[in-house]
């Protein structure tokens, strides 16, 4: 019985893998991708990932969906032209050749892994004491690789003030996106009333949970970032001009506390990033602390894009 | 079969899938849509491994599943990068073509300043 239906997902993703490559329209193949990763977020509940699961949700189907479909339908125009330029049937076949030889070598792979398989888990279970927190997933995170996480939040802001370099010099400092008009009476403008108290106060709740549960800043960001979007999109309220100063500092300071966090850890604990003894869990809370405006900013300006008005008087 | 096999295998057939739409779709957000299709098998791949790495009352290996949390996320600032240097593309020469010779309408209309 479980094995039909992690056969039949599996049947299923490769169909809306297949749909979202060969779609003839850019905006079908995009909505075959959300699909796609709305049903990747059950793969990750079956594979017993369930913070990856509401990461996948979170950020993998709903931020990269509503990103392509904003670009997707922007570029609307520029298909037909596209069209014109597919290869022809020799380098399908090639193509395909090649796809299904890296398939292959990856299939034998999975299938010759090693028995017993290598895991770290039973080094996380003797040591996550130390750390005080009862989430793994978050003990990984913060503490034992938690060089990983101070360089990922580097690389989102990165991604982000490079989004923004793509703006004409014209439009530097200028507010992202077009300002966005809708009904202030219509279902758009309530719903963006109505849902993002309720919104906020999930985020925060995944936020505080993921110390001890599944959930974490990244998914919590997620959730406030797109009741921001929501708020935006309603036209209550504008993107701030990416100019502003509490902006930037708001951007630069998860990163920043957590690089003092981490030099201070020098010091108190002979390691870059260590925590003292007995000292882990306050020092790994102000760490998501600050990370989480931080986050909720990044996604929510990635998403609108690079400035498209000019400086405001 | 496990599910870490059955999606191990799932994930190989879906880098191919990804790979093709890669090399054979000409427009640039399709080639994006593509990569992401690629990015999401490797992640699968790497989360059966998990799965498999389960003990210690954990149903999966920890290490891993966060560094996709991490790769995920990743993940979804450089498509939002790639996006914006595409919608910069199509805002200044009107189309997203990749072909080596087009780029006569770039060089005319990069002067925006």
């Amino acid at each position: 019985m479980i094995d039909a239906l992690n056969i039949g997902l599996a049947a299923l993703l490769l169909g809306l893998a297949l749909w979202t490559i060969l779609a003839r329209d850019a905006f079908a193949a995009v909505a075959g991708f959300i699909a796609y990763g709305l049903l990747l977020t059950l793969v990750w509940v079956l594979l017993h990932g369930i913070d990856v699961a509401l990461t996948e949700a979170a950020i993998g189907g709903g931020l990269t969906g509503a990103l392509l479909i904003g670009a997707a339908s922007r570029l609307r125009g520029s298909e037909a032209a596209a069209r014109a330029e597919r290869p022809g049937a020799a380098a399908h076949w090639l193509a395909a050749g090649v796809s299904v030889a890296v398939t292959a070598a990856l299939a034998v792979g999975v299938l010759v892994l090693p028995v017993p398989a290598p895991t770290l888990a039973p080094d996380v279970a003797a040591h996550i004491a130390v750390t005080e927190v009862g989430n793994p997933i978050t003990a990984v995170l913060l503490a034992f690789r938690a060089m990983d996480t101070l360089l990922e939040a580097i690389v989102l802001l990165f991604a982000l003030i490079g989004v923004w370099s793509l703006a004409p010099d014209r439009f530097w400092g200028g507010r992202p996106g077009l300002r966005q008009h809708a009904d202030p009476n219509g279902i758009l403008a309530y719903v963006a009333r109505v849902l993002p108290p309720i919104g906020v106060i999930a985020g925060i709740y995944i936020f505080w949970i993921g110390a001890d549960h599944p959930g974490g800043k990244f998914q919590g960001a997620t959730i406030m970032a797109a009741m921001w979007l929501l708020v935006m999109m309603a036209g209550l309220a504008d993107a701030p001009p990416i100019s502003r100063t509490w902006l930037r500092t708001l951007l630069v300071a998860g990163p920043l506390v957590f690089i003092a966090i981490g030099a201070v850890g020098v010091v108190t604990a002979d390691a870059f990033l260590a925590y003292p003894e007995g000292g882990a869990k306050p020092l790994i809370l102000a760490i998501e602390f600050a990370l989480m405006p931080t986050l909720t900013l990044i996604l929510g300006l990635m998403l609108v894009g690079a400035p498209r008005r000019g400086m405001p008087p | 079969m496990s599910a870490a096999t059955v999606f191990g295998l799932c994930a190989a057939a879906l880098i191919g899938i990804g790979l093709y739409g890669l090399i054979v779709n000409p427009h640039p957000l399709r080639k994006i849509l593509a990569f992401n299709v690629i990015g999401s098998g490797v992640f699968m791949l790497f989360g059966a491994i998990a799965r498999r790495g389960a003990a210690a009352g954990m149903g999966g290996d920890p290490v891993p599943q966060a560094l996709l949390i991490t790769g995920i996320v990743v993940a979804f600032s450089a498509t939002a990068l790639a996006v914006a240097l595409l919608l910069r593309l199509f805002d200044e020469t009107g189309s997203v073509t990749l072909a080596s010779d087009a780029p006569d309408k770039v060089q005319a209309g990069t002067d925006d300043a």
